[in-house]
């Protein structure tokens, strides 16, 4: 077993590509990204892998790059923030509608403007339509562990669809923290060889990929994507088994904490679960029956499970890193709202948007959003639907 | 041709072999014909070159006629013909 | 060992703020440790004030959010010992900083009233050991005088394995005596 070393979340996902050695990476970098290809780029440069780097001028290169040899069969990554992955949009689109497994740490950054580098989740909640999986990280160990196992997501003959790895920007990116990694023999023999169906450059047997697909073939592409997705929530546990086999570390589509006995709860993505479950702790000494729910994934959105883990409660908090302008809350509160409505049984809900452009979220702001749920419950009534959590002025 | 559902076809809008286009029988959508007249054509294999749809065909490095299977008759042949023997007949 | 240590450093870009916060909490992880650091981004610009972090803990950290009730600040330019630098700082705390002039200067200009302030000369013992201002690491001597957080052993070993490739040996025995002297020399009411 390999010791425990002091990682950036960056480091953390430079780590895993540099074990995985992917055949291609296209990428530019952008902060707060940046390091991920910094430290790549080093590898290579470095020979200690033997990836072909492609340095491109732009993100919107970066994943025409990547489709281009995703369909070739190479095992494709990149990485970006942001802004890069606005300037990608086009291709990101075409990558999983091409069903192309390509693997992408994206580091969390709020999309301009105004400019700001730093965390929310505006870059991939714009993204949460655009077909691609979405893992949130918690920390730097889950940076390292799920991009190892997004490639074998991706890649699945039953998924086949490109993932996002999606971390706190700054917040894990550039927090150094203890990571084990394991040997590189171990994470190589988990994500295997990949052997692409149809290679674009098998000129014994040609194909084409990206043809025009106008009104009488591109709803049933998409109808195909939607089935994929979704099937996804039935082959990715089989992933959590074999990973859980070789590593001997548990995954779920969801994480649970102190949820069992709870009456109040607070479902939220990525760090900001972690600095819940202080809290938990806290209201739990007091003897308050509060928990944390985390989705892990958000596409595929494992709705069952979270309904299932919020049977018997009295009021839940939602909490966006982003503002959807919907005047009906955060992408996650929507999902969520959505899930619920068919559940007789059905905890009241609340949406907190917090943390926009890097806005601290600390112990005390989620402790407030503990105490709302109390009176929530108490008064079995939501008086403030939609809550800005952490603004200066009215909330 | 009978369309297929979204349970037949490859993903990802993938053509998984080549050559398919020969399977799309686009000579019905022609209005106009091209008709060469054999004596006037030189050979010179420009209307080869310049047909969009691969519909001159050419043995021994002769013109030797038209594939009205996939030819839409759009009339660049005729065009370009530098000794005028392909005329355009309403089908 | 309380359950969870939180260090603030102040310093301006370019010091070695980060490096310290880094170090120290490397050091602790290589002592079994729990350890987070992380600096406080803003615009990054040599000389601009920054603040970085260093949180060690007997437990894992799941705590993601920045440092507000430090149990030690730790400030490396003398011209930061301001009231700012002691926000959060409670009584139990101690304010360690880089100066020439004597804790009461200090308390007066930062408004510390209570708890401890210790202070050291550290750019000067940088200038004298390494023959240039880095006051970062003899400040991480000077706070393990102060908070015995891992031994200065760990911290040696750590330096050694971090210096010794990039500047060489006699720097980095260098940055060790600095360190050193700076234990030795710091004072603490």
């Amino acid at each position: 077993m390999n010791k425990v070393v002091a990682l950036t979340g960056d480091q953390a996902a430079a780590e895993a590509m540099r074990q995985i050695e992917p055949d291609v990476v296209a990428a530019y970098p952008i902060t707060p990204q940046t390091e991920i290809v910094m430290n790549f780029a080093q590898y290579v440069a470095d020979g200690r892998v033997q990836t072909e780097m492609i340095p491109v001028e732009s993100e919107h290169s970066a994943m025409s790059a990547c489709v281009g040899a995703a369909a070739s069969g190479a095992r494709t990554m990149t990485a970006t923030s942001a802004n890069g992955l606005a300037l990608m949009w086009e291709i990101v689109y075409i990558a999983a509608s091409t069903r192309l497994p390509i693997v992408m740490p994206v580091v969390n950054r709020a999309l301009s403007g105004p400019i700001n580098i730093h965390c929310d989740h505006s870059d991939t909640m714009g993204a949460r339509d655009s077909g691609w999986l979405q893992v949130y990280c918690e920390n730097n160990q889950e940076v390292y562990e799920n991009v190892i196992m997004a490639v074998k997501i991706a890649e699945h003959k039953d998924i086949l669809l490109p993932v996002m790895v999606c971390q706190d920007g700054f917040i894990t990116s550039h927090a150094v923290e203890g990571v084990k990694p394991y040997e590189d023999k171990r994470v190589k023999d988990f994500v295997g060889e990949y052997r692409i169906q149809h290679s674009l450059l098998d000129v014994d047997r040609p194909v084409t990929y990206g043809p025009l697909d106008l009104q009488d073939y591109y709803f049933e592409h998409k109808r195909q994507q939607a089935e994929a997705v979704k099937n996804s929530l039935k082959v990715i546990p089989h992933i959590f088994a074999e990973f859980k086999k070789h590593f001997g570390v548990e995954y779920d589509f969801i994480e649970t904490y102190k949820m069992d006995d709870a009456d109040i709860a607070i479902i939220a993505l990525s760090s900001t679960a972690g600095t819940a479950k202080v809290v938990v702790d806290e209201l739990r000494a007091e003897g308050k029956k509060a928990g944390l729910l985390r989705p892990r994934f958000f596409r595929p959105f494992p709705k069952e499970m979270l309904v299932q883990a919020l049977k018997g409660l009295k009021a839940v908090a939602i909490m966006d890193r982003s503002e959807s302008f919907s005047g009906r809350g955060g992408p996650l509160f929507a999902e969520m709202r959505s899930a619920l409505l068919d559940e007789a049984d059905r905890p009241l809900t609340v949406n907190y948007i917090y943390g926009l452009g890097g806005r601290d979220i600390d112990t005390k702001q989620i402790k407030s959003v503990y105490t709302d749920l109390e009176k929530i419950a108490a008064e079995n009534k939501v008086k403030h639907l939609i809550n800005y959590l952490g603004v200066r002025g009215e909330k | 041709m009978k369309k297929k559902g979204w349970k037949e076809i490859p993903i990802g809008g993938l053509i998984d072999k080549g050559g398919t286009a020969a399977e799309y029988k686009t000579g019905d959508w022609r209005t106009f014909r091209p008709v060469r007249d054999e004596k006037k054509c030189i050979h010179c294999l420009l209307c080869w070159m310049y047909c969009p749809d691969s519909s001159i065909l050419v043995k021994d490095k002769k013109m030797t006629g038209f594939d009205y299977e996939h030819c839409k008759g759009c009339g660049i042949c005729a065009s370009i013909c530098p000794v005028k023997c392909i005329k355009m007949d309403k089908e | 060992m309380k359950e969870l240590i939180e260090v603030r450093w102040h310093g301006r870009g370019g010091q070695g703020a980060k490096t310290a916060a880094q170090f120290l909490a490397e050091a602790a992880l290589d002592a079994g440790k729990f350890i987070q650091a992380f600096p406080e981004y803003g615009p990054e610009r040599a000389g601009a004030p920054i603040r970085t972090y260093t949180r060690i803990s007997a437990k894992p950290i799941t705590l993601h959010c920045g440092v507000s009730n430090p149990g030690y600040v730790v400030v490396i330019d003398p011209t930061l010992a301001t009231a700012s630098a002691v926000e959060g700082l409670g009584e139990e705390g101690v304010l360690l900083v880089n100066t020439s002039e004597s804790a009461e200067a200090i308390r007066r200009k930062t408004g510390f009233k209570k708890g401890k302030v210790a202070t050291v000369d550290a750019t000067q013992i940088s200038i004298d050991t390494l023959g240039a201002p880095m006051p970062n690491m003899p400040m991480l001597g000077a706070l393990l005088k102060v908070a015995p957080l891992v031994e200065l052993d760990a911290l040696y070993e750590k330096i050694k394995a971090k210096f010794l490739k990039k500047i060489g040996e006699e720097k980095t025995n260098a940055n060790i005596s600095g360190i050193k002297k700076a234990y030795e020399e710091v004072k603490v009411e």
